[in-house]
């Protein structure tokens, strides 16, 4: 199944689930990453890893491991 | 009346500005009942109320665990709250409201202060916030805390709402209200937070209802219950109750939020793409790390204590002068001019330099650029066991150690946040400068820069291999987490600047006011007196040359095993800035200090080399941090056992590289 970690730079995306190996699962759906959520990968910092990313209207940066952890399809 | 207020909202939602704002410079910091963690107290008068301010930590959600978190959560449903101001960022709405709606659900009179309505405004877009409020059921004030506009509106309104409960929203589901109503039933709770607690439960499980009166087995079967209703579902247990609440925070928003202009690139996006650009990033970086320490010890820090300096020696020459007037006692002379001023003097001289630093930290912490470099090192971090998330405290360790200990509240893996606090002492505090800089002066001056800087740089070197080292027996390979919100840069308004600079420079100052004033007299008796406690001629013959001299063997293997240095790094306990104060009142220099701090290079120099200079350096930089810092980390770490460690570890650290350096220097030099 197609990740957060997936997305290529610039794409946006729709938030399908959550997996269960996430350390702060609960933080991140807190933080508004919830089923059916649009969310637009902005870009990666320097060293590679974390990405930026874009929804409800903020900012937010994660690592890439924890993006493997959202379940997303391509927003048509 | 007393209206007890309590300031909650997002993390930079300008919830420290409304508070600097309502309180002015009458506040406090206080400790938590029951926890000894310090909070933000203000008091405001109005009206003939008197409204206690309390400005909790900036949080996300109440339903997680950090330590910020369950603060403000034990402070909302347990403390002494009558009403609370929640601060919602109008630019972005969305995601503020989930804290909202969670606050709602612990039944408290609340009202909400909608602040940069400006920010909005210049993005193009429109709020009918009679519309929010009637959804809310809550009334909302519009504020521009950052311009002071609708402060006194929204004190107004916080108090006309005590008293008056809101009522629970109707937004979920009927398949998860019926849920939740069946768990409050079951736990049999009957406070006012019932429906946070079902809700907890729903979520998180059987911790949650300890207290509850509900025995062991029927917890475990609601448990059961609870999974079975989840077996087959799309959704799992922990994230219906956030769907649906931000299902509904869409939908009112859909209603209430009117876009006037479409969205383009703002100026923070514009400031983003270069400081945290692929190849200029890390430049920058480092250019902005090199450029706060380069303001404050360099030439522009220099400058302003030339002048300083020549301020503290007018006072002490006045000071001076006035009890010769007087005609004192040569003693009382001696324990005025050479104990107290010639210490506190010399300790305040440093004050425009610490000044800087403490001022050039806020500026980067208040205009959002902390959470870039944490977005840029996070990658580099991970290798020592951290995340890019400690970055921030071990940044404000150069400052000083207690806030950056106190900051690392924000991690919430605990491993991540020890190994964090065992580091932070490495990272040169404020206080450590005025040792290196009088070393620096006596025995390197042709590259004093160059000197002290590598004193800064082997603390970093020591935290990162720390680091390494340290993860695996701490946190045993677990891997850290990070995410993390990245604000927009904002300019950080004059007032925030100042409040947050004084906070801090005003514990140096108090420090050398009291603590320090207090053991420079001690120190001047104890060098002054023998056990019988006759005035001594040869301060070696003194209570403190005899013990200096019992303890200073510990030290000769790193090329300085005189009983004045070991005393004044024992008095480092104090206060780091003690060691140049105790240096000053045991070579006697206190009437020099009245030409120049610089005066107490000379006896310096015919007892240390600047090997063994070094090695003191080193080893003034490395061990066991101040009593302040360490009743701080006792506080943080809540364990004796975990706190002796980092400062035995430390201490460890700190002999054995001044001797290693000493030692191969030694041997290099023949």
């Amino acid at each position: 199944m197609k990740t957060l970690n997936d997305v290529a730079i610039g794409g946006v995306c729709i938030v399908e689930g959550l997996g269960r190996k996430s350390l702060i699962r609960k933080r991140i759906i807190d933080m508004g990453v919830t089923i059916g959520t649009e969310i637009k990968v902005l870009k990666q910092a320097p060293l590679g890893d974390p990405i930026e990313v874009v929804l409800r209207g903020y900012h937010l940066t994660l690592r890439k491991n924890e993006a493997k952890e959202i379940y997303v399809r391509d927003k048509t | 009346m007393n209206v007890n207020i309590a300031l909650v909202g997002n993390p930079n939602s300008g919830k420290t500005t409304l508070f600097n704002e309502m309180t002015g410079s009458n506040q406090h910091v206080g400790n938590w009942p029951g926890v000894t963690v310090e909070k933000k107290v203000g008091k405001v008068k109005m009206d003939g109320h008197q409204a206690v301010i309390v400005d909790l930590p900036g949080i996300y959600s109440l339903s997680t665990m950090s330590v910020d978190e369950v603060i403000t959560r034990e402070h909302v449903e347990k403390g002494d709250v009558d009403v609370i101001i929640n601060i919602v960022d109008a630019s972005h709405l969305e995601r503020n409201l989930f804290l909202t709606l969670q606050l709602i659900e612990m039944r408290k009179p609340m009202i909400i202060a909608l602040n940069m309505m400006d920010v909005l405004k210049s993005k193009g877009v429109e709020i009918d916030i009679e519309m929010l409020s009637q959804h809310l059921n809550i009334p909302i004030i519009p504020i521009v805390a950052s311009k002071s506009k609708g402060i006194k509106e929204c004190l107004k309104a916080a108090v006309d709402q005590v008293g008056r409960v809101p009522d629970l929203i109707d937004l979920y589901s009927e398949e998860t209200n019926s849920m939740i109503n069946y768990i409050r039933d079951s736990l049999k709770d009957h406070t006012e937070c019932s429906f946070h607690h079902a809700i907890r439960f729903l979520e998180e499980g059987p911790e949650v209802a300890i207290g509850c009166d509900i025995d062991v087995l029927s917890v475990a079967k609601l448990n059961e219950w609870v999974e079975d209703r989840f077996l087959n579902a799309k959704i799992d247990r922990d994230m219906v109750v956030a769907d649906e609440k931000y299902r509904y925070i869409s939908s009112i928003i859909k209603g209430a939020i009117k876009k006037t202009k479409d969205e383009s690139e703002t100026v923070s996006d514009k400031i983003d793409t270069i400081m945290t650009h692929k190849i200029l990033a890390i430049p920058i970086f480092l250019l902005i790390m090199y450029s706060v320490f380069f303001v404050a010890f360099g030439p522009i820090g220099g400058f302003i204590k030339g002048y300083f300096e020549d301020f503290i020696e007018w006072g002490i020459i006045g000071i001076a002068n006035l009890l010769i007037w007087l005609d004192v006692s040569d003693i009382v002379f001696s324990l005025v001019v050479e104990g107290i001023l010639g210490g506190v003097g010399a300790i305040l001289s440093f004050l425009p330099e610490i000044t800087i630093l403490f001022l050039m930290l806020s500026l980067l912490e208040n205009s959002g650029y902390m959470s870039r470099a944490a977005f840029i090192m996070d990658r580099m971090f991970r290798r020592f066991g951290l995340s890019g998330r400690s970055f921030i405290p071990m940044l404000m360790g150069f400052g000083c150690s207690v806030p950056a200990l106190m900051a690392t509240r924000t991690l919430e893996n605990e491993k991540e946040r020890r190994l964090t606090m065992f580091i932070i002492p490495f990272m040169s505090c404020g206080a450590k400068f005025p040792v290196y800089a009088i070393f620096a002066v006596a025995f390197f001056a042709s590259n004093q820069a160059f000197i002290v800087f590598s004193i800064y740089v082997i603390g970093i070197v020591v935290a990162i291999l720390s680091g390494i080292i340290l993860k695996r027996f701490i946190s045993k390979g677990k891997t850290t987490n990070f995410i993390m919100e990245l604000p927009e840069y904002r300019l950080p308004t004059i007032k925030n600047l100042i409040i947050h600079t004084w906070d801090r420079v005003k514990g140096f100052v108090i420090n050398a006011g009291t603590v320090i004033l207090l053991a420079m007299i001690v120190i001047w008796i104890l060098q002054s007196f023998n056990f019988q406690l006759h005035l001594v001629e040869d301060s070696a013959e003194s209570i403190f040359g005899i013990i200096g001299r019992s303890i200073a063997f510990v030290f000769a293997p790193l090329g300085f095993g005189e009983w004045r240095a070991a005393m004044s790094l024992l008095v480092g306990f104090v206060a780091k800035e003690a060691v140049v104060g105790t240096l000053g009142v045991l070579y006697g220099v206190g009437e020099a200090a009245i030409e120049s701090p610089e005066m107490l290079a000379q006896p310096l120099r015919t007892v240390f080399t600047p090997l063994s200079a070094y090695s003191f350096m080193i080893f003034t930089l490395l061990y066991l941090p101040c009593v302040a810092a360490f009743a701080a980390m006792k506080r943080e770490m809540n364990s004796w056992k975990w706190t002796f460690l980092a400062v035995g570890y430390q201490t460890g650290i700190a002999w054995l590289l001044a001797f290693v350096v000493y030692q191969i220097g030694f041997w290099i030099m023949g």
